[in-house]
C-alpha cells in the first residue's frame, strides 16, 4: 500500500518535464536536491533523536572537494565524485566522533561549531576555496556520455538518485538497525542494559547521514556549477532543518514534504521580498511554537480541537 | 565454585556523600537473593554500579569470575547480566512484540543488519512472541505499550530482561505499585524463573519477597549490616534497628 | 616589540569583549538551559544601536513590503505571547489572532498597491548625546528589554522543549541579523572611538592603544562584579543553586521563573553592551552576529557550562588563539581556534570549570 503512494509521486514526478515548463523543472530538480538533504538529516535528528545544526557542513564539503578537484586538478567527475563523497565520510568520522562526546543541546552545540569551522574555513582559505567570490565554471558530468546540461537531462538524473537514495534510506529505517536507531533514540539507557552499543549506532548513523548529505552536495554543486561560503552557513542548515521540522520527524516522507515547501516558499518569495532570512527566522518560530510536530500533524490538530471546542 | 557475582569492598560516593560504602558480597549461581533495606540505602545504586550505568569509585565486581567494572554496560549484558528498572523504562510508542524484539536483537548479530526489513525475521518475530506467551501476555503482542495495564507492563518488563536467556538477572522492585492479584501472579512469575538464571532481587514489599528469596542482604546507608538465610535475618536485632530506626 | 604589544593588546581586548558576550550566554545556559543562539545577533544590535547613538541619529529607508513583513509578523509573535501573559482563553486567542491576520494582510494589500513604496524616517540626536556612555547605556537597554520580550512572550510558551527554545532564539537571530540589515543597510557602519581615548598611551618607547586597554579593563571590572553577584549576595546565591539543581532550588522556594527572566534580561544586556563597546574595534557590520556566536559557544564549551571563571579563562584563551592564529596563519586561523576546544570537549565533556556535562 505505501509502496504504492510512494511508485504513484515517482510516476507524477516523471511527467512533470512534459507538463511544465522549463522553470519549474529547474525548480524540481532543486526541491530534490533539498528532498536528500532534508531527509538524511532526519535519519539523524527524527530516527536518532540527535538535533544537528551542522548539515549544510556535508553539502558544503562534497561540493567543494568536487569543484576543487574539477578546477585546480582538472580530474573528471567519475573521480571527483567518489573522492568528494570519500572526504565527506572521513571528516564525518571525525566530527561524529567529536559531536557525540555530549547529546542533546551539547550535541547540537558541537556540530554547529564544527560546520562553522568549515563554513570559516571556506571564507579564509583563500588559496584553495577563493573565498568570497566562491568557486565558479564548474561542469555536469556525463555519464555514459549523455549531457546533463539541459535542464530536464538534469532533473531526471536528480530524480533517478533521489529515488535510489530514499529506496535506501527507507530499507535502513525499516531494518534491524533502525529498529535499533529508534531504540536509542527512546530509551538509551535500556538499549544499552539489552546490548546495544549505543554510541556506536549513533556514531554509524552520523556517517551515514553525512554520506546523503554529500550526494546532495555533489547534485547542488552540479545544478549550480558553482559553490560558495554561504552554502555552508548555519542559514543553509537551518533551511535544512526546517523543512525536517515542518513536514514532520517521524516518518521519511515528513522531510521531504518539508523540503518542497521549503524550496517553494524561498523561490516563491523572493520574487517578492528581499528579506528571505527574516521570513525563514518567522517561520521557524511561527512552526516551533504552534505545529511542532509538522504542518500536516500540526493542522490535523489545530482542526480537531477547533472542532471539538 | 565460582560465585555468579562477587562484589568486593565497592565505594561510590556523590559529591562526598557516600552512597555505596565498601559492600562485599557473594551471590553462589542459582540463588535466589533479596536486597533490602530502608529508601535511600543504596540498593539501586547498587545495581547500577553492577549494570554500569553508574562507574565505581573503588573496589571489584565479578560475574561469574570475570571482572566487569570496567565494561560498558552493553558489554555486560552480552556476558549474561540482565536488569528490570524501578521506573517503566519500555518503548511507549512500540508494540509488545517489537519491545521484545529490541530485546532479542540486543545480543543478535542481526542487530547490525541495515538492509533487511525487520518484519522478515520469522525467526525473531516468533521467539518475541513465544516469551510473551511465557508471561501470560501472548494475546497482546501486537498491542502498543502505552495501551496496557501497568500490571502487564512490569510482566513486559520482566518479558524482556528473560527473553535474553541472562546468567544474571537484577529486579529491581519488581512487585512496586501492583494490586495484591498482581503481586501474587508476579511473584509466581519470579518463582517459576528457571534454576539456571541466578536472581538477584530489590524489593520494598515484605511479606512477598521474603517468600522468593533464599539468602537476604540488609543494606543500611550504603552498607551490609545484615546477611544470611531469611531466617537468620528476620532474627538479628540489627534488622529491626535499621527498620525502626535508632 | 611594538607589533606584538600590539597583538597582545588586542587578543586581551577581545578576550574581554568575549567575556561579555559570552558570560552571559554561559549564565543563561546554565540557569535555564536554553542555548541561546540569539545570542550573537543580540551583540549585532546592540553594536549598531550604539552606533547610531554615536553617530548622531540614525537615518532609515525601508521598502514597504520588507517592513510590512516585518511588522505583521513580529506583531502576530507579540500579538500571542502578551495573550498567553494574559492567560486568555484558547477560542478568544485564535479570534483575536484570526482577526489581526485578516485586518493585517488587508492593510498590506492597501499598502502594495502602490509599488515600490518604502517608509522613510529619521532620528537625529542632540550633540550631547553622542558619547560612549550613553551609547552603552542605549545598546544594554535596547537589547535587555528585547531580552525580556523574548524570555516572557516567547521562550515561556516552550517550557520543557529543550529543543524547541533553541530553534526559536535560530529563527529569531535570523529575523534580528535581517531586521539590522533592513534598517541600517549593507555596509559597515565604523564607530568611533571616543576622543578622550584616542590618543595612545605611552610607556617607556612603547605606545599602547588606550581604547584596548579600556576594553580589558571594562571586562575584568564586569567579571569581578559578576562574581561579587554570584557569590556575595542572594541573588547570586540563587542563580547558583538553580544552575546546580533547578528542581531542587524552586523545591525551597526560590522564584525560579522570576530569576530566570532576570538572568535572561542580564545575559542580553551585557551582550548588548559587549557589542557597543566593541564598535570602536570590530565596527558593526552584517554578518557579526555569525561571525560571534560561535566564538562565545566555543568559550562556552571550552571553559564550562555556567561556570564564570570558566567563561573569563575561556574567553582569553580564545582571544589570544584567535589574534595570534590570524596573525600567524590567517587562512587557517579558524581552524586553529576551534581545536582546544574539541581538545577539550574530547577528553572532558564537561569543560575546563564546568559542573554540568553538557
Amino acid at each position: 500500500m505505501r509502496v504504492a503512494g510512494w511508485a504513484l509521486l515517482v510516476v507524477v514526478l516523471l511527467g512533470v518535464p512534459w507538463v511544465m515548463g522549463e522553470y519549474f523543472v529547474n525548480l524540481g530538480s532543486q526541491i530534490l536536491i533539498a528532498a536528500i538533504f532534508a531527509a538524511s538529516l532526519n535519519l539523524l535528528v527524527g530516527y536518532g533523536g540527535l538535533p544537528s545544526l551542522g548539515h549544510a557542513a556535508w553539502l558544503g564539503l562534497a561540493a567543494y572537494i568536487s569543484a576543487w578537484m574539477s578546477l585546480k586538478l582538472g580530474l573528471g567527475h567519475w573521480i571527483t565524485a567518489p573522492a568528494a563523497i570519500l572526504g565527506t565520510a572521513l571528516v564525518a568520522c571525525v566530527f561524529g566522533w567529536i559531536s557525540l562526546r555530549a547529546t542533546g543541546l551539547g550535541f547540537l552545540m558541537l556540530t554547529l561549531a564544527l560546520s562553522q569551522v568549515l563554513w570559516g574555513t571556506a571564507y579564509r582559505w583563500v588559496a584553495v576555496t577563493d573565498g568570497d567570490n566562491g568557486l565558479r565554471g564548474l561542469s555536469r558530468p556525463a555519464p555514459f556520455g549523455l549531457s546533463l546540461d539541459g535542464a530536464t537531462a538534469f532533473y531526471y538524473f536528480c530524480l533517478a538518485i533521489t529515488v535510489l537514495a530514499i529506496a535506501l534510506m527507507a530499507m535502513f529505517v525499516a531494518s534491524p538497525f533502525g529498529a535499533a536507531l529508534r531504540g536509542t533514540r527512546d530509551q538509551p539507557r535500556r538499549m544499552g542494559a539489552l546490548g546495544h552499543d549505543v554510541w556506536l549506532i549513533r556514531w554509524i548513523t552520523f556517517v551515514y547521514s553525512a554520506f546523503w548529505g554529500g550526494v546532495s552536495g555533489l547534485l547542488f554543486v552540479y545544478y549550480n556549477k558553482y559553490i560558495h561560503p554561504a552554502s555552508l552557513s548555519i542559514q543553509s542548515s537551518a533551511e535544512g532543518l526546517l523543512g525536517v521540522i515542518a513536514g514532520g520527524s517521524g516518518t521519511l516522507a515528513g522531510p521531504i514534504v518539508g523540503a518542497a515547501i521549503v524550496m517553494l516558499l524561498k523561490n516563491y518569495v523572493s520574487a517578492y521580498i528581499e528579506r528571505w532570512n527574516m521570513l525563514l527566522g518567522f517561520v521557524f518560530v511561527f512552526i516551533v511554537i504552534f505545529m511542532p510536530e509538522g504542518v500536516v500533524p500540526g493542522l490535523k490538530r489545530l482542526w480537531s480541537r477547533w472542532r471539538r471546542k | 565454585m565460582t560465585a555468579a557475582l562477587s562484589i568486593q569492598n565497592l565505594k561510590k560516593s556523590f559529591g562526598g556523600l557516600p552512597a555505596t560504602n565498601d559492600v562485599s558480597m557473594d551471590v553462589t549461581p542459582g540463588e535466589r537473593r533479596l536486597i533490602i533495606g530502608p529508601n535511600g540505602a543504596g540498593k539501586t545504586t547498587l545495581f547500577n554500579l553492577i549494570t554500569g550505568d553508574l562507574r565505581r569509585d573503588s573496589g571489584a565486581i565479578r560475574l561469574f569470575g570475570e571482572e566487569i567494572s570496567r565494561l560498558a554496560p552493553h558489554q555486560r549484558a552480552h556476558r549474561g547480566l540482565a536488569r528490570t528498572y524501578q521506573i517503566i523504562t519500555l518503548f511507549q510508542k512500540d508494540s509488545l512484540e517489537h519491545n521484545l524484539v529490541l530485546s532479542l536483537l540486543g545480543l543478535s548479530k542481526s542487530r547490525w543488519d541495515a538492509f533487511r526489513p525487520i518484519a522478515r525475521f520469522g525467526a525473531l518475530n516468533d521467539e518475541a512472541r513465544r516469551v510473551l506467551g511465557l508471561v501470560g501476555l501472548g494475546h497482546l503482542a501486537k498491542r502498543p505499550i502505552g495501551e496496557v495495564s501497568y500490571g502487564e507492563k512490569r510482566r513486559v518488563e520482566i518479558a524482556m530482561a528473560l527473553a535474553q536467556k541472562p546468567k544474571l538477572l537484577l529486579l529491581d522492585e519488581p512487585l512496586a505499585g501492583l494490586s495484591r492479584e498482581e503481586r501474587a501472579a508476579m511473584k509466581e512469575l519470579i518463582a517459576g524463573i528457571p534454576r539456571e538464571v541466578t536472581v538477584v532481587m530489590i524489593e520494598h514489599d515484605m511479606d512477598t519477597a521474603l517468600d522468593l528469596a533464599e539468602r537476604i542482604t540488609v543494606l543500611h546507608y550504603g552498607k551490609v549490616i545484615v546477611e544470611g538465610t531469611r531466617a537468620e535475618v528476620v532474627a538479628d536485632p540489627k534488622t529491626r534497628e535499621v527498620y525502626l530506626g535508632d | 616589540m611594538q607589533y606584538w604589544t600590539i597583538q597582545t593588546l588586542n587578543s586581551l581586548a577581545l578576550g574581554g569583549l568575549l567575556f561579555l558576550l559570552a558570560a552571559g550566554f554561559s549564565i543563561i545556559f546554565g540557569l535555564m538551559r536554553i542555548a541561546n543562539l540569539t545570542h550573537g545577533s543580540m551583540y549585532m544590535l546592540g553594536a549598531y544601536a550604539g552606533a547610531s547613538v554615536l553617530t548622531g541619529g540614525l537615518r532609515v529607508r525601508v521598502p514597504g513590503s520588507d517592513l510590512a513583513l516585518f511588522l505583521v509578523a513580529s506583531g502576530f509573535l507579540l500579538l500571542f505571547g502578551v495573550m498567553r501573559l494574559a492567560r486568555l482563553r484558547q477560542r478568544t486567542m485564535v479570534y483575536a489572532l484570526g482577526a489581526y491576520a485578516l485586518v493585517a494582510v488587508a492593510a498590506c494589500a492597501l499598502m502594495l498597491r502602490t509599488p515600490g513604496s518604502a517608509f522613510e524616517g529619521a532620528i537625529t540626536l542632540p550633540d550631547f548625546a553622542r558619547n560612549m556612555w550613553i551609547a552603552v547605556a542605549a545598546g544594554a537597554l535596547l537589547v535587555g528589554v528585547f531580552g525580556v520580550a523574548l524570555e516572557r512572550l516567547i521562550l515561556r510558551e516552550l517550557t520543557g522543549n529543550a529543543l524547541g527554545q533553541v530553534l526559536v532564539t535560530l529563527g529569531i537571530s535570523f529575523i534580528v541579523a535581517d531586521f539590522c540589515l533592513m534598517v541600517w543597510g549593507g555596509d559597515p557602519i565604523p564607530v568611533p572611538t571616543p576622543p578622550s581615548l584616542q590618543a595612545p598611551l605611552r610607556v617607556g618607547s612603547v605606545a599602547f592603544p588606550t581604547y584596548r586597554l579600556v576594553v580589558l579593563v571594562i571586562a575584568v571590572v564586569t567579571a569581578v562584579a559578576l562574581y561579587l553577584l554570584m557569590d556575595r549576595t542572594r541573588v547570586g546565591a540563587m542563580i547558583r543553586a538553580g544552575v546546580d539543581d533547578p528542581q531542587m532550588a524552586r523545591a525551597v522556594g526560590i522564584p525560579v521563573s522570576k530569576l530566570f527572566t532576570a538572568v535572561f534580561c542580564l545575559g542580553a544586556a551585557l551582550a548588548g553592551a559587549g557589542g557597543i563597546i566593541g564598535g570602536p574595534i570590530m565596527s558593526a557590520y552584517p554578518g557579526l552576529d555569525a561571525d560571534m556566536l560561535p566564538l562565545a559557544l566555543i568559550v562556552v564549551m571550552l571553559g564550562g557550562v555556567g561556570s564564570l571563571l570558566g567563561a573569563f579563562v575561556g574567553s582569553f584563551l580564545t582571544g589570544a588563539i584567535y589574534t595570534f592564529g590570524t596573525a600567524l596563519l590567517p587562512d587557517l586561523a579558524y581552524v586553529i581556534l576551534f581545536l582546544p576546544m574539541i581538545f577539550v570537549i574530547a577528553f572532558r565533556p564537561r569543560g575546563l570549570f564546568g559542573r554540568q556535562t553538557v
